[in-house]
């Protein structure tokens, strides 16, 4: 072995870290996070929009940037889950239920200066309901035969059969106003009559909104200059950003489990609120042994939510007995209706013919409250002789494939986002594949009422029914976990719609 | 020696038609449709059919290959579904920061590797070497991304001293874009560092008992002249071998590590891409990967010719 001396190398060695120790400290110097300015805001999301437009494809993400920020509908929904006027300042509705007759605000122009009146209302209408339309919730126009404009500030909608809901729908992201001239291309540079103007999208990182100097309402005055969305996947990262003070507020924080995290925080503050997420495990009510309501009882009766909801998002939540969120109006507590009980629970699938028990597949999607719920509920189960396996199914894409599409499961886990879609168990197709006239007719009956006393009636009946079928175990509602700046004001604190309103969030001296 | 290059470059493209081939098959076969996701749960049939037909999913599979194979071939990579944007303006983008990030990574961890390494070898059982093993051991148990988190806790939530994650652009100045690079630079550096220290130890080592060695010593020539005009550049070859295998996990691993510090970097677009079926982007990123990945042992191919004149005569 040939012997070597190193004193070069060491040397080198010496240089290199002395030299890269040095390059790190410059790198610090002079660089500290910049300080927030009163009227700046950065707040970070999970979820980046895929496109910009609401009008045009699904996902919440898109509405909970632009939607009240850049873009607005004739109506919005407040915080409360309640229709306000918006860009139609007034409505009459025909005592038959067929005429909307709407009275818009004047002055209104979009951000390009393109004015905002009954024929430009008619024309982002007409583009939702279209032929050609790609209008994620077309059906909601589907009732509207024809609109009129006998002048610029009244909008006619005459519709062929009475459609209870239509004002709440017309609140929502996929319904707001777009202009003739730019619709086109709001997908990448949205061009709406909102509070904020869109500036900037570094893809993959974030979206970048300025004040509209130009707002025609002057009952809000929004106090943020420039807002920020920022776009941060993982939950590590969000909590790193949120305490280094990179983003001012996450409204909904990714991970449960780090929330205690921030508690000690004296910068921070966190909100607990209700989101209108509904955690159900869906099960194909076509297919054996599921089509048995007694063994559908059966399973529900075996599962302890308030179990789910410690194992699956830390006791977070809040337990659910229907396809209905605290949020909603009618909403009424049926966790009581089927509770836990193992031994009534064995009893009723012993009646059923599976005395010992049987064997099925969960199709599990990815996102994090989908297997930990499926673990807790897989334990419970097995306490009644039911084994439960639980297939991992990559969501959105397999999961839309195999469950939406081809309804080719037994059961399957997920939180539905849409607001008041206890409507799905009408729909047909749809993938609980679930028939009951019954609860058909009552679907019907709420369309064919405007008033909101007898809606909130018939919401009540139709929730008890799928309390007592159970087409999907109902397990909770996902709180909407809010982590911000203490000195910020005007956050929503619950979620009756996916959104991000920005209009009045403000810095407190 | 210029056939042998243009060999070597025919291959390189035959390679990557057979890839691009094969990345569309695998494209098609993958459950899931764009249009439907896009959509979401509440879309009718004829939505859904009319948002196909936009998107020319509609068409023939043999059509789309062959749209997308001109296209690209013509520089144009088409557009993506869900951002509505062109292909090849995105992944310019998605460049600036990973294409950095990756030369950072190698230039850090060869900074770190190969004095490590060489001292390691010249002083074999000493110090230097029990330090170079240990760093090595350690360096390839932890995987990048937990060293990414280990690095945010310790100089962004207790010390404060780094961004957490995020990248400010390079339009808003060199300095704080190279900051944002550095932390995920060293989670990414270390692994590959270790195993580098590995290679270049006991390739240092082999030469160190080769004849030339001996003679140069018999020379009169010192120790150390010995080490770095001889031994050293003996060596580069493995070394060079492992780092453009290297480049290749480098790429993987900065899928992980960008989701950590939340850099907007090109593993990025791809696993968005992937889980939006965006398959216009998946396409055109894994040609990417490929393409890049079949360049760098090309390259890694030419270096040796360049290190080690006996290859030349050889080939």
């Amino acid at each position: 072995m040939v012997k070597v001396s190193c004193a070069r190398p060491a040397r080198l060695v010496r240089h290199i870290s002395l030299a890269t120790a040095f390059g790190l400290a410059t790198a610090f110097l002079g660089l500290t996070p910049a300080e927030a300015a009163k009227t700046t805001l950065s707040l970070g999301m999970t979820v980046e929009p895929t496109g910009l437009d609401p009008t045009i494809a699904a996902p919440v993400a898109i509405g909970q940037v632009t939607w009240q920020n850049v873009f607005e509908g004739l109506v919005r929904i407040d915080e409360s889950g309640k229709v306000q006027p918006q860009l139609a300042k007034s409505w009459q509705i025909s005592p038959d239920g067929l005429t909307y007759t709407f009275k818009l605000q004047t002055g209104v122009s979009f951000h390009d200066g393109e004015a905002f009146d009954s024929a430009a209302a008619k024309f982002a209408l007409d583009r939702a309901r279209g032929a050609d339309s790609v209008n994620p919730q077309k059906r909601f126009f589907a009732s509207i035969a024809s609109i009129d404009t006998p002048d610029p500030e009244t909008l006619i909608l005459h519709l062929s059969e009475p459609t209870g809901s239509l004002l709440y729908w017309l609140g929502w992201p996929a319904s707001v106003m777009v202009a003739p001239n730019s619709a086109a291309d709001d997908k990448t540079k949205p061009v709406g009559t909102g509070p904020f103007k869109f500036v900037n999208w570094a893809k993959g990182d974030k979206v970048e909104f300025e004040k509209n100097a130009t707002y025609w309402n002057k009952a809000v005055s929004p106090k943020l200059d420039k807002v920020t969305f920022r776009f941060i996947a993982d939950p590590q990262a969000q909590a790193a950003a949120l305490k280094s003070g990179d983003v001012d507020a996450i409204p909904e924080f990714g991970a449960p489990e780090l929330m205690s995290s921030f508690t000690d925080d004296a910068k921070l503050v966190t909100k607990i609120g209700n989101t209108e997420l509904k955690v159900v495990a869906g099960m194909n009510n076509a297919a054996k042994p599921f089509s048995d309501k007694r063994v559908r009882q059966a399973l529900m009766m075996a599962i302890d939510r308030k179990t789910v909801v410690d194992g699956a998002w830390s006791g977070l939540g809040t337990p659910i007995g229907s396809h209905y969120t605290p949020n909603d109006p009618g909403y009424i507590d049926l966790t009581d209706k089927l509770p836990y009980d193992p031994e009534k629970a064995k009893a009723l699938l012993a009646e059923a013919g599976y005395p010992d028990g049987f064997t099925f597949t969960i199709k599990s999607p990815q996102m994090a409250y989908a297997p930990r719920s499926a673990q807790v509920m897989q334990a419970m189960l097995a306490e009644i002789g039911v084994t439960m396996n639980i297939e991992p199914t990559e969501f959105p894409a397999k999961w839309v494939q195999d469950v939406m599409k081809d309804r080719n499961y037994e059961m399957t886990i997920v939180a539905h986002a849409e607001p008041m879609d206890i409507d799905i168990y009408a729909r047909d197709p749809y993938y609980f594949n679930y028939k009951n006239p019954a609860f058909n007719a009552l679907m019907k009956k709420v369309q064919e009422t405007t008033d909101p006393a007898a809606q909130a009636k018939i919401y009540g009946e139709a929730q008890t029914i799928l309390a007592e079928d159970v087409p999907a175990l109902y397990l909770f509602v996902m709180p909407k976990l809010g982590v911000w700046d203490r000195k910020l004001k005007g956050l929503w604190e619950n979620e009756p719609i996916p959104s991000n309103v920005l209009s009045g969030v403000s810095w407190e001296e | 020696m210029l056939a042998l290059v243009s060999r070597r470059l025919t291959g390189l493209l035959v390679t990557l038609l057979i890839v691009s081939l094969l990345i569309f098959a695998v494209m098609d076969l993958l459950p899931g449709d764009p249009a439907s996701i896009m959509l979401g749960t509440s879309a009718s049939p004829e939505t859904l059919a009319a948002l196909r037909h936009d998107l020319g999913l509609d068409q023939p599979l043999i059509l789309r290959y062959g749209r997308w194979l001109a296209g690209v071939l013509m520089g144009n990579l088409g557009q993506s579904y869900t951002y509505g944007v062109p292909v090849a303006g995105l992944v310019v983008e998605r460049l600036a920061v990973t294409l950095p990030l990756a030369l950072l990574a190698i230039a850090l961890s060869m900074l770190i590797a190969i004095p490590l390494g060489v001292l390691a070898a010249s002083r074999r059982g000493g110090v230097a070497d029990v330090v170079a093993s240990v760093f090595s051991q350690i360096g390839i148990a932890v995987p990048a991304f937990w060293m990414a988190l280990l690095l945010i806790v310790l100089f962004s939530t207790t010390l404060g001293l780094m961004p957490a994650g995020g990248f400010p652009g390079w339009s808003n100045g060199f300095w704080p874009a190279l900051r944002a690079l550095l932390m995920p630079a060293v989670a990414l550096a270390l692994p590959q560092a270790a195993v580098l220290t590995r290679v270049t130890r006991s390739a240092v080592l082999e030469t160190l008992h080769e004849d030339f060695t001996r003679t140069a010593l018999a020379k009169g020539l010192s120790a150390r002249k010995v080490l770095w005009r001889h031994s050293v550049p003996n060596a580069l070859v493995p070394i060079f071998t492992i780092l453009g295998l290297q480049f290749t996990f480098l790429v993987a691993g900065a899928v992980l590590v960008e989701n950590v510090f939340n850099l907007p970097g090109l593993g990025r677009l791809a696993y968005q891409a992937l889980s939006q079926r965006d398959i216009v982007v998946m396409q055109d990123v894994i040609l990417f990967f490929a393409a890049l990945v079949i360049i760098m042992n090309f390259l890694v191919d030419l270096s040796y010719l360049a290190i080690d004149p006996r290859l030349r005569k050889e080939l």
